[in-house]
């Protein structure tokens, strides 16, 4: 039985004009083929030309860009077709998930008006129908109280909840082709895992079939039947996702499969010296007006302490709302804590910035996460690194441009950089000059706020790479705050894990290779999508177990609620004790070490 | 110098227009009292509300005075007070919108709620009473323009500055140590100065406008020194036999508000540099 296959694309070529006029293509001569109820994966950096193919499938190009080439999609052809039959198509025949839901859905209206909206439109079901096929999906989705959560507006739920609730909006006229545009770049990893079974799940049942964008093997792996790596607008490789995994045949994409395991080129010696260079101690921090028992409105941090050894790397891990932002900028003096002290060799720094001496401020530097923010764009590149030296070293003039030089220099670019400003410069340069910002004030210890997060793979890899150099030739220390566990395990000597402000375990990187750790700790290593097709049918949100009413009292384990093997009558009643682990790993939790080692 | 001309040459064509008519209004500013062929308040023509002809190219106005004359000697108070009313609208506003962004909360506070107090007020009327209780001056209009108008450009430069305040490489700057006046002067204001000076604009043209009719309502400049609008409203008689006396300045007063317009529009549409 020959089959034509569901969608087919030839020669898809789009082309947009480059800034001297001149025709550029950024998507070059792509072909392929899906068959019904499978999904196609595009894969390649920011840059290689994957959103805009998927975008060409919907018969759409950005401004200024032209698509030719021959794309079908079920019966419908659309190359060619005009306004009013790409419109027929859209949201209907063919959908589309975005990566933001949370920009996508309407603030003022409630989810289900714009879950069954696409049906309604293009008339393939009267509004019962929609509601109930809605309902089903929402079901299928793994949502909380399908019934009644479409009443809910888009600020009542979380972003897993939306991004799935927009798949429910893109399957709901039962289209030809989904296409999912990076889905869970945005999210946690503990959320991703939810948000990706309950996409596997539905596009399984629905028979839908795909195309899946994303810059995450390991992701796509879980996701896809082929895969299509890209670079430059070109097609490197087309295989099945097995053999893309196991048996790469393009260079390309085996340095795709190399940079989605961070592992450090530059080998750091580990710390001779232990001394203590920055620590902080039972910090209480939080936002909002301060009560008359000097606990904030909101607070963020309990009872925090970690200690940096002099040229040592501390990482800092745990989810969006762990608070581990705001440790940094309760060193750097931005946040004052409510309680607790910050000691930088061996003198108490003040709380608050206007307290703290120049000299006091020079030796802690921060780095933020987004370049795109963290540079002025109104500034050239050596006037941001010019203004660090003069303020904190007086340096002007020649000696000025000179150490600028050195600095672009220290951060592989070229000198001619100073004269650009920084939206003359890619993404990895961007964070490079954020980098170089704060070595120019020559700082004892670096506040890396996620700095690598906001990177593909490769740059990311640079990145570190370039960290762990630094670290080596200039014995600065490093407190790094991620989200990535595989990452901040690459860079650094020791990491705490934080959950909702509290430390819940903290220890030397090596140990987190294998238990006994702490329940959440086991979450988020378990929640990191591996490189094989069938991880993602492995994991899964253990059951918890059903625990009565749990009173919000400070003391208590906060991970409580979400914690797998809490035991009833101790967990929620009494504080989690400190244990010491055979391995040298601090762990804030009632079970014992040989419970923990399951 | 070369890069504003290179900046000139590559706007498109409704800028190009719009900096032509501004350029002429600067012009003729400043050279108008030298080029008026008769002097603005003497009577050289029998017959009001002449046609145009060769000696008198704009014709002659209600009381038979040459209205090209006027027009070019009147243009230097409604550019010349609405530039100067408008520079000063536009500092302090923004200054304290700086202020107010940089500074401790309950400042920000206190400078919004007055600022909401001064806008609260109708500028004509504001302006009515302040003319009824000093008497009409051309400092005392000036002032008067300009108090009304730094509300207004308070309140967008502030709203602007706020955002970026919150920004991540302004509190880089504020780690680092930086003083207050380094966070607004040059963190803060190379990046608002854009929509700032499409505001300015804005603010120039309703100024100009603002001017001309508290001078229709005889409450701006005193004869015989007349801007356009006074010259609108003292041959408003003329309106009736459609007089050039009453088109031109009302022409005048179009052009330069919509070259001001066009000009900006241009200018600040293209990508930051």
């Amino acid at each position: 039985m020959t089959m034509t296959p569901h969608v087919d694309v030839r020669g898809l070529c789009v082309t947009v004009r480059a800034p001297d006029g001149s025709p550029l293509r950024i998507v070059d001569n792509v072909s392929f083929a899906i068959p019904r109820s499978e999904v196609l994966a595009l894969i390649g950096e920011s840059g290689s030309g994957k959103t805009t193919i998927a975008l060409s499938l919907m018969g759409y190009a950005r401004g200024g860009a032209r698509i030719s080439g021959q794309i079908t999609v079920g019966e419908a052809t659309l190359d060619g077709a005009g306004d009013k039959g790409l419109a027929a198509q859209r949201g209907h025949r063919i959908t589309y998930v975005a990566q933001s839901a949370a920009a996508a859905f309407n603030p003022s209206r409630r989810v289900i008006e714009q879950v069954i909206e696409p049906a309604l439109i293009h008339g393939t079901a009267t509004d019962a129908q929609a509601r109930a096929r809605a309902v089903e999906l929402f079901a299928a989705l793994a949502l909380p109280n399908p019934q009644t959560i479409g009443s809910r507006y888009p600020h009542e739920l979380s972003g897993g909840q939306l991004q799935r609730l927009m798949a429910a909006m893109a399957l709901i006229t039962r289209p030809d082709l989904v296409i999912f545009d990076e889905p869970t770049t945005a999210l946690d990893v503990t959320t991703q895992v939810e948000v990706l079974q309950a996409f596997r799940k539905v596009v399984r049942e629905q028979g839908a079939t795909g195309v899946y964008v994303s810059h995450d093997l390991a992701v796509v792996a879980q996701m896809a039947d082929q895969v299509l790596v890209l670079n430059r607008g070109t097609v490197r490789e087309q295989n099945a996702v097995r053999a893309v995994l196991e048996a790469p045949a393009d260079d390309y994409t085996r340095t795709l499969l190399a940079a989605a395991q961070p592992v450090l080129k530059t080998v750091v010696p580990v710390a001779v010296k232990p001394a203590p260079l920055l620590s902080i101690s039972g910090i209480h921090a939080g936002y909002g007006s301060i009560d008359r028992q000097g606990r904030p409105a909101h607070p963020v941090l309990s009872d925090v302490s970690l200690t940096v050894p002099r040229g040592g790397a501390v990482g800092v891990i745990g989810e969006s709302g762990s608070g581990k932002s705001t440790v940094a900028r309760v060193v750097a003096g931005l946040l004052a804590p409510t309680a607790g002290e910050v000691v930088l060799d061996g003198q108490t720094l003040a709380a608050s910035l206007s307290e703290r001496g120049r000299e006091e401020l020079r030796r802690i530097q921060i780095v933020f996460q987004n370049a795109d923010v963290a540079l002025n764009p109104a500034h050239s590149v050596g006037d941001i690194l010019g203004r660090v030296l003069r303020f904190y070293h007086g340096m002007s003039g020649r000696a000025a441009t000179a150490r600028v030089a050195e600095l672009l220099d220290l951060i592989r670019l070229p000198s001619a950089v100073a004269g650009r400003r920084c939206d003359e410069l890619s993404g990895g340069q961007k964070q490079r000059v954020n980098l170089a910002r704060a070595l120019a004030a020559n700082p004892d210890v670096i506040l890396c706020d996620e700095v690598t997060s906001a990177l593909d793979t490769v740059v990311r890899e640079a990145i570190l790479d370039l960290l762990a150099e630094l670290r080596r030739d200039l014995g600065v220390a490093y407190l790094f705050i991620s989200h990535d566990i595989a990452t901040v395990k690459a860079l650094c000597d020791e990491i705490v894990v934080l959950y909702k402000g509290t430390r819940v375990e903290s220890g030397q990187s090596g140990t987190y290779n294998a238990p006994p750790y702490h329940p959440y700790t086991d979450l988020l290593i378990s929640s990191v999508p591996e490189l094989r097709t069938d991880w993602l049918s492995g994991v899964g949100p253990k059951a918890t177990p059903q625990l009565g009413a749990v009173t919000d009292d400070a003391g208590l384990c906060r991970f409580l609620p979400r914690c797998p093997v809490a035991i009833a009558g101790r967990c929620d009643t009494s504080p989690p004790p400190l244990r010491l682990m055979d391995a040298g790993n601090a762990v804030l939790c009632h079970r014992t070490e040989s419970e923990l080692a399951h | 110098m070369a890069n504003l001309i290179r900046r000139a040459t590559r706007l498109p064509l409704p800028g190009k227009i719009g900096l032509a008519l501004v350029l002429f209004w600067i012009v003729i500013a400043v050279i108008g009292p030298w080029i008026a062929p008769y002097p603005p308040g003497s009577f050289v023509n029998e017959e009001v509300f002449a046609g145009s002809s060769r000696a008198y190219w704009l014709g002659s106005d209600f009381l038979g005075r040459d209205v090209l004359s006027r027009l070019v000697s009147g243009a230097r108070f409604t550019v010349g007070l609405s530039a100067i009313a408008v520079t000063i609208a536009a500092s302090i506003g923004t200054g304290l919108a700086l202020t107010a962004a940089v500074g401790p909360r309950w400042l920000d506070e206190l400078l919004s709620r007055a600022m909401d107090t001064l806008i609260s007020i109708p500028s004509k009327i504001f302006a009515l009473v302040l003319v009824a209780a000093f008497g009409s001056s051309m400092a005392l209009l000036t002032l008067i323009i300009a108090i009304t108008y730094i509300p207004g450009n308070f309140r967008i430069a502030r709203s602007l500055a706020v955002g970026l305040a919150k920004l991540d490489y302004v509190e880089v700057a504020r780690a680092r140590g930086e003083g207050r006046l380094h966070l607004a002067v040059v963190e803060i204001l190379p990046n608002i100065l854009k929509p700032l000076f499409a505001d300015i604009g804005l603010r120039f043209v309703f100024i100009v406008l603002l001017l001309s009719g508290l001078s229709f309502l005889g409450l701006g400049l005193q004869p015989p020194d007349a801007d356009l609008g006074s010259l609108v409203r003292e041959n408003t008689s003329g309106l009736a036999e459609g007089a050039l006396a009453i088109i031109a300045p009302a022409a005048a007063i179009a052009s330069l508000t919509v070259g001001v317009n066009l000009l900006i529009d241009a200018a600040t549409q293209g990508k930051a540099e």
